[in-house]
Formats: structure tokens, sequence, C-alpha cells
């Protein structure tokens, strides 16, 4: 093509201003990049930064390590153990399915775990660690460690679980842990972020779960680096939680484990107290269940079977059992009538076998009758018609008050699951819970411990502790959190209990182990200075008919065991100079004096001597027996204390 | 240049034409390319796998087609011009039939050893053609409708092709620069006044066709429009490139967090983080200082062409270079308005950093041409 001279300089004029201007337009554009890169940069620079900051910096928790529960000689009874795991990442298995079958050559897997782990690895990003097998041995352990290289993706771990070491000794007082659930969550009002983590363990019930905020500790965090898709880029900064606080229970582990065994076989509940200080050294509740297995995940199998034991395993009966105590309440009557000094220490009542009260008869356990009956005669024998009586001089509110004074139909505050209040029926009571109008003949009834009267064996054995020391001592099972004691509480005289009524109930007690025609009389302890007191008390678990009365079927042995009455016993020793307390219910166990006070003598001496009582303590017509039935218990070796928590 | 003007010019012949060179333009695209080099290493976590080992065998190769190029006579480019342009625009049918599809476009042609995308080939034949259009054209006619309708042909038919990938970045990169280049060849201002009007009215039916049965475009290029006017709406979808974005550029500040230290790349959060944001990796690990001093070279490079275009006597040389200069500019002006959040994310890289074989190829090329206009312009004795 060719142009002419001028054309080209017409055009290159065009192109120069067209090209100016656009240049211009294009410089123009580039200082507003500038002005907006220099805002983004500078002005704003901090916000971003803080985003950007936001991004990367992700806050892991780090769980603390439970506090651990000792006994009171130091002995660990909740503890933390290396649980090994095996773990696997995805992304570095490459096929999750082969890698598991390799090592099902090496270590025994559940197959049920391992498709679930399957399942839960593809489910989620592939970096995540997912768990495969859960609490192997240290020798798989090792085998799996050993063979890392053949097994890409997967790495031995250690980590911490709670174990019980006395396994079910301690069931009902330790309670267990367990994974928090959704309804843990909405329950608890907790907002520890701890509570998070998937498959924390929290306490579920017992000791674990009121002294849960103690025990848990706090978290830790580590402030770690994440890329976009979240993994862990590497660790910035790390702030280690508070271990869970140590505590220190007034339990004794051996007299515990003595308890357990003595009760082993019935369905029976034992409470021992020191009188003193209020210390309860052991809580008995047979049968028992081993809460480790709690831990690990039990088996619906085995959860079924405890659940539907007719002796009810998983149900704490010393302090969630409710009784009616029976003749172990003739105490309270008794006070109650002579505090307000509607009868004389020696006054006699007669007993004809029966008192008759609007048509209707009220019998003695003895239908011949006691004949002339006072004070400690009437424990001595335990003479019911005594305590009619004395129910309608009294009255309802002044026993039940009596009642309240010495620990019963109060809730004790300790760390334990279903603590029962248990009934010290007054008239309002009756009337608003819609049961009508009271009547004499309910006073009658609640005077020996029947009717509407309610009481656990921990309140039983609270109520003994308070007759025995003339204290209002309250019961105590924390001896010491994180190294800080419970104060003692209720060390004072009772108040409103003249001493020298209780001298004398305390005199009948004795006489009931020691005295002639004693009901307690089988139960003698013969060493010096520890002489017992103590109180049957056989319970009716329903009325008995006039038809069956008549039939004479009032022989426990002919009555399915659901029927039978439960037996009952408290005790003091040494008499003179109490120190320790105990209660005992032995469920459909028949009378008392049979079926409970030996259990109970057994327990008291055995918490006496710590360990097991001389055979000199037993009348000698005993021993013999006594012998076959101290070595027939299986009991647990002695437990060394441990040296503190380094043993984690 | 007409035969009258061999008395008083000359142009460089033989092997001296490497003396008239202009090595400032090659020191500015090496340093360009280098940075590009430097934050790819640091997006791969300091490697030179996977990116920029390969990246700078990308530049050998463009900088020696640059160095050929420019001694090959612009006339002779001038002839191929057409040729240029019918071939490219074969490949971009070709795309359609063999192409392979990623990122939910069919954009490039496996040739076995490199990916080529017509596309960017594309941007720069486009501008030889027009240019060698006006360079042939009566300056007389240039207005006239018929002769404004052949240019506009050019232009729109590669663009429907892209469109069609679909390839909204470089749509509007060929008509920008297309519409540009007509500019240039002194096309009168009441067309463009029409297309702009036009170019309103097209931008109300697209987003009024949205939702209805003759939808315009496909529906992830109405999110980017709807994450682009609010990215807020929706930050962890499809807002969370812009949002990311403007905190990898805004987290730098003055100074940057230094090289290699980028955490928002280094970390993933960016997307994209080694080709169309990798400006704000830049911006992030260099801050305002590091980002502003590679829009000036920018700039530098854009100002190199407008002056050589100006001198050049030879209308297709001018046109040519201003056209490069304008695509050039357009390359990163979408881009870095894209990642700072004040244009739509329609995946324009960011030119010679980006990584990218076809683009720096292409680009390269386009620098090619500008040298040979620069080296075999005329010339004072």
């Amino acid at each position: 093509m060719r142009r002419s001279p001028a054309d080209t300089e017409r055009s290159a004029r065009s192109i120069s201003r067209r090209g100016l201007f656009l240049g211009g337009v294009q410089m123009t554009f580039a200082g507003l990049l500038i002005g907006r890169m220099r805002f983004m940069q500078v002005d704003q620079a901090d916000e971003y930064r803080m985003l950007a900051d936001e991004n990367r910096i992700n806050i892991r928790l780090i769980p603390p390590a439970r506090g651990l529960v000792y006994d009171r000689k130091g002995v660990l009874l909740a503890g933390n153990e290396q649980n090994y795991r095996i773990v696997m990442v995805r992304e570095d298995a490459g096929d999750p399915e082969e890698i598991i079958a390799r090592l099902a050559h090496l270590v025994a897997l559940d197959p049920e775990e391992t498709a679930d782990a399957v399942k839960e690895m593809k489910r989620r990003s592939p970096f995540v660690p997912v768990t495969v097998a859960d609490r192997i041995t240290w020798e798989d352990f090792a085998e799996v460690a050993v063979n890392a290289p053949a097994l890409p993706g997967v790495t031995p771990e250690v980590g911490l679980s709670r174990i019980y070491p006395l396994d079910s000794d301690l069931a009902h007082i330790l309670g267990y842990v367990g994974p928090v659930s959704d309804y843990d969550l909405s329950r608890l009002d907790d907002q520890d972020p701890l509570l998070q983590i998937p498959r924390f363990q929290i306490g579920k019930s017992g000791v674990e779960a009121k002294l849960e905020r103690s025990l848990r500790g706090s978290a830790g965090t580590r402030q770690i680096e994440v890329n976009a898709v979240g993994r862990v880029m590497r660790e910035l900064g790390r702030q280690e939680g508070d271990a869970g606080q140590n505590v220190q229970l007034t339990i004794n582990h051996s007299l515990q484990n003595y308890v357990q065994q003595r009760l082993a076989g019935e369905s029976a509940a034992a409470v021992v107290m020191d009188t003193v200080t209020g210390d309860i050294l052991a809580i008995g509740s047979a049968p028992t269940f081993d809460p480790n297995k709690f831990v690990h995940g039990i088996s619906l199998a085995d959860y079924k079977a405890l659940n539907e034991d007719p002796y009810r395993p998983l149900y704490n009966k010393s302090a969630a059992g409710l009784y009616p105590p029976g003749s172990t309440f003739k105490m309270v009557t008794a006070l109650a009538a002579l505090e307000d000094d509607l009868i004389d220490l020696d006054e006699t009542v007669t007993c004809n076998g029966y008192t008759e009260l609007h048509n209707r008869r009220f019998h003695c356990w003895k239908r011949g009758g006691h004949g002339k009956v006072n004070l400690v005669k009437s424990l001595r024998e335990s003479c019911d018609v005594y305590y009619y009586d004395l129910a309608q001089r009294a009255g309802i509110e002044r026993i039940s008050a009596m009642g309240r004074k010495l620990g019963l139909g109060e809730k004790h505050d300790l760390p334990l699951s279903g603590i029962a209040r248990g009934l010290m029926p007054t008239k309002s009571w009756k009337l608003e819970s819609g049961k009508g109008e009271w009547v004499v003949g309910d006073s009658l009834n609640a005077s020996i411990g029947q009717g509407f009267v309610l009481a656990s064996p921990l309140q039983l054995a609270v109520m003994t502790a308070r007759i025995a020391s003339g204290t209002a001592i309250e019961p105590r099972l924390v001896r010491a959190i994180d190294g800080v004691e419970t104060p003692i509480k209720g060390n004072v005289p009772l108040e409103g209990i003249d001493p020298e009524n209780l001298a004398a109930v305390r005199r009948g007690m004795y006489e009931v182990v020691n005295g002639q025609r004693g009901t307690a009389g089988r139960s003698k302890v013969v060493a010096e200075g520890l002489r017992m007191a103590g109180k049957t008390g056989t319970s009716q678990v329903r009325n008995i008919t006039k038809a069956e009365r008549a039939r004479g079927v009032t022989s426990n042995a002919d009555l399915p065991w659901e029927r039978r009455d439960h037996a009952l016993f408290v005790c003091y020793a040494p008499h003179d100079n109490p120190r320790i307390a105990v209660s005992v219910v032995v469920e459909h166990g028949g009378g008392g004096s049979t079926a409970a006070a030996p259990i109970g003598r057994d327990i008291l001496l055995q918490a006496h001597y710590d360990g097991l009582p001389p055979l000199s303590a037993y009348p000698s017509s005993q021993r013999g027996t006594i012998r076959s039935q101290q070595n027939n218990l299986d009991l647990r070796a002695p437990v060394e204390p441990s040296e503190g928590r380094d043993r984690v | 240049m007409s035969y009258l003007e061999y008395n008083v010019k000359f142009v460089p012949t033989g092997l001296r034409k490497v003396l008239y060179i202009n090595w400032v333009l090659v020191i500015l695209l090496t340093s360009v390319a280098g940075l590009g080099f430097l934050m790819l290493y640091s997006v791969a976590g300091g490697s030179m796998d996977p990116w920029a080992g390969a990246q700078m065998k990308r530049f050998a190769l463009g900088m020696s087609l640059m160095f050929i190029i420019a001694m090959v006579p612009i006339w002779f480019w001038r002839n191929m011009a057409v040729l240029a342009f019918g071939a490219s625009l074969i490949l971009l049918l070709l795309v359609d039939l063999v192409g392979v599809t990623g990122m939910g476009a069919q954009r490039w042609i496996d040739l076995g050893f490199m990916r080529l995308q017509p596309s960017e080939l594309t941007k720069i034949t486009l501008v030889m053609v027009l240019a060698a259009y006006y360079d042939w054209l009566d300056v007389s006619k240039v207005s006239r409708p018929l002769w404004v309708l052949l240019p506009l042909a050019m232009i729109l038919v590669p663009t429907a092709m892209v469109l069609r990938q679909p390839d909204l970045g470089t749509s509007i990169l060929l008509v920008a620069g297309g519409g540009a280049m007509m500019f240039l060849a002194g096309v009168n201002l009441f067309y463009f006044i029409a297309v702009i009007a036009a170019g309103v009215g097209l931008v109300t039916a697209v987003l009024v066709s949205k939702g209805t049965e003759w939808q315009i475009l496909k529906d992830y290029q109405y999110r980017r429009i709807d994450t682009f006017l609010d990215p807020a709406s929706d930050p962890l979808g499809a807002g969370y490139h812009i949002t990311q974005s403007k905190i990898t550029l805004g987290s730098g500040g003055w100074t940057g967090k230094g090289f290699m230290q980028g955490t928002q790349s280094r970390l993933s959060f960016l997307p994209e983080k080694h080709t169309d944001f990798i400006f704000t990796t830049l911006a992030e690990e260099f801050g305002f200082l590091g980002a502003a001093s590679l829009l000036a070279m920018y700039l530098l490079i854009i100002i190199f062409c407008v002056v050589t275009a100006l001198q050049n006597r030879d209308r297709f040389s001018s046109l040519l270079t201003l056209g490069i200069a304008t695509t050039f500019f357009l390359f990163f002006a979408v881009n870095m308005s894209m990642v700072m959040g004040l244009a739509p994310v329609v995946g324009v890289p960011l030119p010679m950093v980006s990584y990218g074989g076809s683009a720096m190829l292409v680009l390269l090329v386009g620098f090619g041409l500008v040298q040979s206009a620069h080296v075999h312009k005329a010339r004072q004795k």
C-alpha cells in the first residue's frame, strides 16, 4: 500500500492524539489502582492483618489429667492409666481397607469397630486421625510400632483413661466416668469448652459426678496454625492447663473391701461411720458391679443383666435405699417421750402381746407379751407395746422432730448419687400428700419404725453415731480436696436432748447385745474394752393379713424372697467410749437379730482392728464358726498407699 | 515508508539490528518475570517445583521467540497478520472440538509438550490483523459504516467463540483491545458512544435475563457477579475468593510480611494462588512498596510502547505497538481490579507473573512484534 506523505502525516497525528489520550486513560486507571492499593494496604492494613490471623490461628484444647481419688490411707481408688490405641490417617494410608487388613494379621481387631472407623475416615477430612482400635495391649502396641514401615498412616498412640484399681469395691461410692453425651450437655449447664471435645470423659455418677468440678481440672490450650482446610501446620504456642484436683476420701479401702465381701451374696447395705469425726469409713452395697466396664463402654448384654437383676446391683442401697427402720427406730420414740417427761426412766408399761385401739389390735412381735416393761427392757427385748404406749403419749410430731434431730428424714450432704431424704412423717405431711387425716394408729406404726417412716442405712448410721456420741455429728465422706482438709461438722452436743436420757437409751442398747434375753445376744463381743451396744430391727415389707395370722404363715422362710422382712441392725462400740457406729440392712433377710446383727458385729470389729479381728473377740462358743467364715471370705491382699500423683 | 524518505532516513539491517533492540524493555520484562519466579517459588513453599522452574523454561523460550521476531522486518509480520488471525480462529474452532476441559471451561488444546490456549493467541493476532487492516484502509474511509462493520466482525467472531468456552475474562480483553485499536485508528467517536450505550443495554439485559429461559451467562458467572457486588453475602462459598484475596492483599501493609512469610498463600487460604491471585501474594509478602513497584514497572513498559509508537511514522507499527501495550494494560488492570475487589472475578492472569505458558509466550511474542516495530522504524540519518 502506498500513501502520500500528507496522508501519512495526518494519520500519524491522529494516532498520536488518540494514543496519548489512551495512554493518559491508562495512567489514570493505574493511579486509581495505586490509590486503592494504598488504601487497603496502609489505611486498612490492621483490619486485614487481624482477619489473616484469625484465619490461620486455631485454638485446640489439651484435656487435663483427671484428679485422682485416694482413700484415707492414701491408697489409690481412681486413677488414670495409659491407654494404647491405634489411629489411622486416611491420606497417609492410601487404601484404608487394605491397611486394616494388613493390621488384622498383626493384632486382633474388632471387625465392627474397624468398619465404623473406615466409614468415619471417609466422612472426615483425609488428614484427621481416626481410632481404629482402642485399649490394645502393650504387646500389640509394640507389634504395631515395630511394623510401622509396612503400615503407612497407622500410628500407635498413648492416651489417658480412668481406671478403678479396686474395681467393684467402691463402685457405688466412686461411680464412674463416661463420654459426655448430649443429655449431659443439656443437663449440666456447663460452659467448659472441654465438654465439646468428642468423647471427653466426665463423671456420670457417685463421687466422680458430684466432685466433677474439682476432679476435671481446666483445659490447656494449644495455639496452632492451620491452613484453609484445617490441617495443622505447626504449633505456635502452648499453655498447659491445670490437672484435676486430687480427692482424698474418708473411706478405708480395706474395710470397704471387707464390707463388700461380708455382704456378698445378699441384697444388703452397710455403713460404717466414725462417731467422733463423722468420717464415713465404708459404705457397702451388695451386690456391686465393676465400674471399669462402664469406662470401657459396657456391652448391652452386660448392662441388661445388671439392670434386670432383682438384687439391683447398680443401685446404691446405702444412700439411696429407703427402708422402714423397724425396731431400730425405737430409740427415737423413746428419746422423744423421755425428753418431754412423758415417761420416767423406770416407769413400766404392761405388755400383753397387743394394744387394742379403736377395735383394732396392734400386736407385739412376742405373742405372749413381755409383762412389765421399762425403758431398758423395752429396748433389750424390743417390746412393741411399750412403744405403742409412748406413741400415744408423745404423738407423731414429737417423734418426727426427734428423728430429724438424730439425722433421719434429712438429706445428708455427701457427694453420692441419689441420696434419699427418707421420711419423718407429720400430720401436715400426710394431709398434703393426700393420704387423709393422721390417725393414732399411724403414730403407733411409726413408733416401731413401720408405717410411713422410711430411712436409709446412711441415716441409720448417722442416728446411731449421734446417740452414741451425744453430738450432732455430720457424716463426712471427703477428707480433703487438693490437700485442703474438709472441716468436721456438728461436733457439738445435741441440742434439746438430756444427756441422762441418752445414757439410759445407750444402756438399753448395751443390754440388747450383752443382757439376758437381749435380741442381739448371739452377736456379743467379749474383747475387753470393746463391748458393743446395738439395736436389732425387723421391718415388715407388707402387712400380715388376719387370714395369714390364722393360718400361721408368719415364718419368713415360707414366703417368697421379695415378701420376706428386712433385717436391720445398728450398733456402736466401745459402748463406754464410742468410736465406731455401724448400720446394716439385709433386704428381705428375715430377722434382724439373726440376719443383720452378726454382720454388724463383724464389720464393727473389722473397723476397730483395721483388719481381721482376733477370734478372742468373739464368744468362745462361736470361734469355730467365725474362723471358717473368715477363711471363706475372698478378701483383697493389702494395697500399699501410692506415692501421690506421680504414678500417672 | 515511502521511497522518497529513503534519502533522509535509514532502517538498520543485518546484525546491527541487535543494537537497536530496546534493551530497557528487555530488562523490564525480565525483572517482572523474575518477580514472578520469586512469587511462584514462594507459593510453592520454597520450591522450584511445581511452578517456578517450569515458568523459567517458558520465559526462556518466550524470550528467544521475542528476539527472533524482533529480527524479522515488521512488514513481514504485517503481511502475516491475516494468516495469523485466520490460524487462531481455526485453533479456536479446534478447541471446541478437541479441547481439554479445565476449571469448568474448555480452553486448551493439548499439544503434548504444552497446553496451548488459542484464546491467548487471539489477543495478539486480533491486534495484528486490525493494525494491518487500518494500515491498508484509506484513512478517509475509516469511519464509514461498511468499513467499521468489517473490523467489528473481526473482533466479535473470536469473542463469541471465546465466550462459548466460556471465558469471560478473555472475551472482555478481546472486545476492549479491539475497541482500543479502532479508537486509535481514528474511528469516529460517535460509534464509541453508541457502543457504550449498547454495552449498558447489554449489561442490563444480562442482569435481567438471570433466571429466565434466555439466560445469557452461565450460573457460575452470575454467582461471580453477585459475589462481586456483595462478597460478604457468601463468605465461605463463592465470596470466599474475593474475601480471602482482599485479606491477603490488605494484610501486607507497607512493607509486607517478608519473602516466604505470607500466611494467607502459604496456608492455602488463597485460591488460585499461583495463577490469577498471585498479585495478592506479592502484596502480602512485599507489601505496598512491592506491589507499587510492580505496577511502576508495568507502567514503564506501557510508557516505552507509547513513546516508540508515537515516534514511528509507520501506521502498522504504531497501531500494533499501541494495541499490544493496551492489551498488556488490560491484562494487569483487570487482574488487579479483580483481586482488589474492584471488578468481578473473570479469570485474567497477571501478565508475565502468573503461572501459565500460553499467556507468557503470547505476551513475549507480542513484545517481539513491538521490538520489531522499534528496530525497523525509520530513523533520521
